[in-house]
């Protein structure tokens, strides 16, 4: 066989497995997507990466989040519900000032999920932290077993709800990640807003994949999770804390 | 024990149905202030997104807590076979019943959704220690009934020591899960304690002790019924013992927090500049359900003395929970060391609360309804000796 028509065959040797195998990887890339009326998986988890060296003293996050969510004020500071808020720090020997936002951190091991009586606190296959609003009896175990003060239970009636955010009086609710964004494959509003308005210091990307940015970032820069010692792996994560 | 005679009470005086009916005032405030609570949403009580455990939890706690060491007095003579306590029994298993029938009801009534109660009763999750709990105290209820039934029932009397033996143990296993409850807790350094466990079934011991001593002499005195010196004189000397224990736990959960670094700001917190909570550690719980009862049992033989001693446990022992509860949730989360934390959700503050009307009568109408339910059972059933009196007592 003359070189030339050896070096065609092989051409044409590789075509054919890649027009065999091309469906087949198509396949993947479409198994890996997830439709709507799929159930979330674990090969997803979903969180955040906060630079809070970019966190200034706005509160785009916060806004975003309540109007998303339909959380309003109802002028009564300590029975409001407040699914993220802003934390200002102070070094107590130095006086070193920061700021960051707080919400729900999607622990791979939720105390709250822990302690519900009846599984109303729950946690999704891609690791999204939820209330089930139809099974939760207000009892408050979760308030009190969570480590973040990320909990808020609704102490009176609620007007104004959006239809993605079932709310409810006497039930526990918290950050959602904006789940029903998530699923639609958009990212959290604190996140869209603090990219737009705010100082891009927060990202949003499944944790479990090595190519996504947020991925990138936490393997090779410094990161911390709030209150590691209890070792909660939580799926969100700061950066300059 | 044969010849021990049991009578119901009579139940016809006018100051019988003049009790029942302020109860009843009491009980029906209770439900006025739980629909209340419902309707308007929690917002109209001292709870909030930092306490959301208030009043009615202190009351629900005690009672729940004050149950199983009523049962105790049953457990001295079915168990570990003291005669003397034998006529005492049936007593002691209807408070046991009756109170912690009125600290869930405070329980359920407060929750956020109580009709939902059903979704509580169908949907489990085995990781809850709630969840344990409703299953040990719906137990509870069905275990007590079968040991009095064996009390009241000549032919099952043969069954009073393994009945008794069940209940003895379900009453421990049950206090542990109540205090598991704040013990499992490790996102809140006021708890976060396996001593918690050990904690609550000495405190049971002795708060159920008081109320039963507390009510003993009463049933007995409105009724006429002789109450010797003999049996009073060993409830007094138990109590002293159990108010002392209580005090050693304390002191011993407050010692090793001490010791640790990480815990001292929660000891300075409590011990210290706490305000309220500190005042009522000291003043509340130490003074007046300790120190002050110690002198009153040990120091003195009269029964008002014994009866006075009653009252300022039960009294301590609402400070206790108070203070446990209410300002464990107070003192704020530790999430950064070393730093000033502010922010719109009262991070890093000691949380204001102070308890409100539907609350306290929410917790009063559980304390009432536990109340007419004994006075009922006296009523309808003879749970209470026809003398108690030393002779008697010997005799038995």
């Amino acid at each position: 066989m003359n070189p030339e028509r050896r070096h065609l065959l092989g051409w044409g040797a590789a075509a054919a497995m890649g027009a065999a195998l091309a469906p087949g990887l198509r396949l993947i890339e479409l198994a890996q997507a997830r439709s709507p009326e799929e159930a979330a998986s674990a090969l997803q988890r979903w969180g955040l990466l906060i630079d809070i060296t970019k966190c200034g003293e706005c509160d785009a996050c916060v806004t975003a989040c309540h109007e998303e969510n339909g959380v309003v004020s109802n002028g009564r500071p300590a029975t409001d519900a407040q699914w993220i808020r802003k934390v200002s720090l102070r070094d107590k020997r130095t006086g070193y000032a920061q700021t960051l936002p707080l919400m729900c951190q999607h622990c791979e091991h939720p105390p709250c999920v822990d302690v519900c009586p009846t599984g109303a606190s729950f946690k999704r296959d891609d690791g999204i932290v939820l209330v089930d609003k139809h099974t939760c009896i207000g009892c408050r175990y979760c308030v009190m077993a969570c480590p973040y003060g990320a909990r808020s239970f609704i102490h009176e009636a609620v007007s104004g709800q959006k239809a993605d955010v079932p709310r409810g009086k006497g039930t526990v609710e918290s950050c959602t990640l904006c789940v029903h964004r998530v699923d639609r494959g958009e990212t959290p509003a604190c996140v869209e807003a603090c990219n737009k308005d705010g100082g891009k210091a927060m990202a949003f990307g499944d944790l479990n994949d090595r190519d996504s940015a947020i991925h990138k970032r936490l393997r090779t820069e410094p990161s911390s999770q709030i209150r590691a010692d209890l070792a909660l792996n939580t799926g969100v994560r700061y950066q300059g804390l | 024990m044969a010849s021990v005679q049991y009578r119901e009470i009579d139940g016809r005086s006018g100051g019988f149905y003049v009790l029942v009916a302020t109860l009843g005032i009491f009980i029906a405030a209770g439900l006025g202030a739980a629909w209340t609570m419902e309707h308007q949403g929690h917002h109209i009580t001292g709870m909030s997104n930092r306490i959301v455990w208030g009043t009615p939890h202190v009351f629900a706690v005690f009672l729940i807590v004050a149950a199983s060491g009523a049962l105790n007095v049953a457990s001295i003579a079915s168990v570990f076979g003291r005669e003397l306590y034998k006529p005492l029994a049936r007593l002691s298993g209807l408070l046991a019943v009756t109170l912690l029938a009125g600290g869930l009801a405070v329980l359920v009534l407060d929750l956020g959704r109580p009709e939902r109660l059903i979704v509580a009763m169908t949907h489990y999750n085995f990781k809850s220690i709630f969840a344990w709990n409703i299953f040990l105290y719906t137990g509870f209820f069905a275990v007590v009934a079968l040991y009095l039934w064996t009390m009241f029932e000549r032919r099952m009397n043969r069954h009073t020591k393994p009945a008794g033996l069940v209940a003895f143990v379900w009453r421990l296993v049950l206090t542990t899960g109540t205090g598991s409850i704040f013990g499992f807790l490790v996102a809140r350094e006021p708890y976060a304690s396996a001593l918690l466990a050990p904690l609550f079934i000495i405190m049971s011991f002795s708060f159920g002790l008081a109320i039963f001593v507390l009510v003993l002499m009463a049933a007995c005195r409105w009724t006429g019924r002789a109450l010797g010196d003999v049996v009073l004189k060993r409830l007094r000397t138990l109590l002293g013992v159990f108010v002392a224990a209580v005090l050693y736990f304390v002191a011993i959960h407050h010692l090793t927090n001490l010791y640790i670094a990480r815990q001292h700001d929660v000891e300075r917190f409590f011990l210290w500049e706490g305000g309220v909570y500190t005042a009522l550690f000291w003043l509340g719980q130490v003074l007046v359900g300790g120190v002050v009862p110690l002198a009153l049992l040990f120091g003195t033989s009269s029964r008002r003395a014994l009866a006075a001693a009653g009252v300022c446990v039960i009294l301590g022992g609402l400070a206790q929970l108070y203070v446990l509860i209410i300002g464990g949730q107070a003192y704020p989360q530790l999430m950064f060391p070393e730093k000033e934390v502010a922010s719109s959700f009262f991070d890093g503050v000691v949380a204001a609360y102070a308890p409100s009307l539907p609350e306290v009568a929410l917790g009063v109408g559980g304390v009432a309804l536990a109340l007419v339910l004994t006075m009922l059972g006296l009523k309808l059933l003879p749970f209470l000796p026809h003398s108690l009196a030393d002779a008697a007592a010997a005799k038995a």
